[in-house]
């Protein structure tokens, strides 16, 4: 039987690479203990993406499922979003209730931007390893993001990108606002996001807390709260010897 | 019966952006590229004849017969309203669900690949979600989950009061058109000359759903077993390339 209400929607956007999978695992492990979340990941042709998460364990397998796009991965958030819906509310059917579904867009463009239809709020995930044309040029992906998400940011000292810092991102995009560098590994800031987000919905009376059912979120336009941006660094890997890289 | 509103509703379901999902399929055309059965645009025109007169052809008789199934009595809903008429069933009776699942069994039969049954189900299942949203209908509601794409289409033709002949011609426009559009995304073809293709097959698209219209009455059995062979091949194979641009 439907309890007749659905999880908080949070859209994860951004070009291949930067951490969108990684950013979902960090938020599945900070808050599963507290909430009930499943996963929608879109891949262009494979189902990489839910299999990165099952491997990791942040949620039971059956609470990650993969939604195939085919070529136009931003079609499937933005523009003819119904096989994502319909995965989200598959989800939210058998799992009922669900407090949050995360919906992990296929890495794409600057111009990555999840229909209003879709999801309730959104992060735009960026590396600093793309360069500083991404800070630069901006666009809607950037633009209309609640959350901004700057990874790997201690590569900008050895990468081509100089600096994409926060403070620049904010100033040249007209939308985003305040943000936080975290330059400890914690993803505290990121999974405290959601919740944030959550709270700061319209519907704050109804505020989301552990193993609660949250408020049917309003799917209407609100106005666009500033976003904020938050910057983690690369996990720490190996550095290659000189002899492999000669390789 | 041919509604004086059908035109433009045939034009909404005839469009390609309508949210339904439709988009992320080449309706086998990119396996076959890749086979290099289809190499530019001669080729092209004949995959898509081919298609038309095999699988197009076909699901369009299947979508007249799921319609027909549906009763006349559905027909009564206006479009954009809810049926005034409230004798419409608030269940599908139990007669006409075995007899739809019996259309989709047969169907089924008819479609050897297990890569285009599942494709046919993924894709009837988003475009009834789709059109319960658009157009809220009884007969939407409450017809059976997880029925193929064509019989879906009987049902959206029988929900809006399109007739036969025009539920068969949606059928058959999105059989060509999906993999025309699909085209440019895969080969090196003039983009204004693959639309041409598809206005080339025009007189014969018109011929097919007039063809398929005759199915009206036609025993389930009975309905045409016109599957391609090649195609029912692609689909496996596309499913086991790990590198492709479209789901189908």
């Amino acid at each position: 039987m439907s309890t007749g209400k659905r999880a908080l929607r949070l859209g994860i956007a951004g070009p291949v690479g930067t951490g969108k999978s990684s950013s979902i695992a960090n938020i599945c492990t900070a808050l599963a203990q507290e909430f009930r979340i499943g996963v929608i990941t879109n891949d262009i042709y494979t189902d990489e993406d839910a299999r990165f998460l099952k491997a990791a364990g942040v949620l039971p397998d059956e609470r990650i499922r993969a939604v195939e796009t085919g070529a136009c991965p931003h079609t499937a958030i933005r523009d003819d979003v119904s096989m994502n819906l319909l995965a989200v509310e598959a989800l939210e059917e058998d799992f009922d209730p669900l407090d949050i579904v995360l919906i992990e867009s296929g890495g794409d463009n600057l111009t990555a931007t999840f229909s209003p239809a879709l999801v309730d709020a959104q992060l735009f995930v960026l590396d600093v390893a793309g360069g500083g044309d991404v800070a630069r040029k901006g666009g809607p992906g950037i633009g209309r993001a609640d959350l901004l998400i700057i990874n790997k940011i201690d590569l900008g000292r050895t990468s081509m990108s100089t600096s994409i810092s926060c403070s620049r991102t904010r100033r040249r995009h007209a939308r985003a606002g305040p943000c936080s560098e975290s330059p400890a590994r914690s993803p505290k800031p990121l999974t405290h996001w959601p919740i944030g987000s959550a709270r700061s919905t319209p519907v704050s009376s109804k505020v989301i807390t552990p193993r609660s059912t949250p408020a049917r979120w309003p799917r209407t336009s609100t106005p666009r709260k500033k976003a904020k941006a938050i910057c983690t660094p690369m996990p720490k890997v190996e550095k290659p010897t000189s002899t492999e890289l000669s390789r | 019966m041919t509604r004086s509103t059908s035109r433009a509703t045939l034009l909404m379901l005839g469009d390609g952006r309508l949210p339904s999902g439709g988009y992320a399929h080449s309706g086998g055309l990119e396996q076959a590229i890749r086979q290099g059965w289809v190499t530019d645009v001669s080729d092209l025109k004949d995959f898509l004849r081919g298609r038309l007169h095999t699988t197009g052809l076909m699901n369009a008789a299947f979508a007249v017969s799921a319609r027909r199934l549906l009763g006349e009595n559905h027909a009564t809903a206006e479009v954009g309203d809810r049926p005034a008429d409230t004798t419409v069933d608030e269940k599908l009776g139990n007669e006409i669900a075995q007899s739809l699942a019996d259309l989709d069994a047969e169907l089924c039969a008819r479609t050897p690949a297990p890569a285009l049954r599942t494709t046919g189900e993924w894709l009837g299942t988003l475009m009834l979600r789709s059109m319960q949203r658009i157009h809220p209908h009884p007969l939407l509601e409450n017809l059976p989950k997880g029925l193929q794409q064509p019989l879906v289409y009987g049902a959206i033709g029988r929900a809006l009061g399109l007739g036969a002949a025009e539920t068969a011609a949606v059928v058959l426009h999105e059989a060509v058109t999906g993999p025309a559009t699909a085209a440019v995304k895969l080969m090196s073809i003039d983009p204004f000359q693959a639309h041409g293709a598809i206005l080339c097959l025009g007189e014969e698209l018109d011929v097919a759903a007039e063809a398929a219209a005759d199915y009206e009455l036609t025993p389930a059995r009975d309905l045409p077993a016109l599957s391609s062979p090649l195609s029912d091949f692609a689909a496996e194979m596309h499913v086991k390339d790990h590198v492709r641009l479209f789901a189908s």
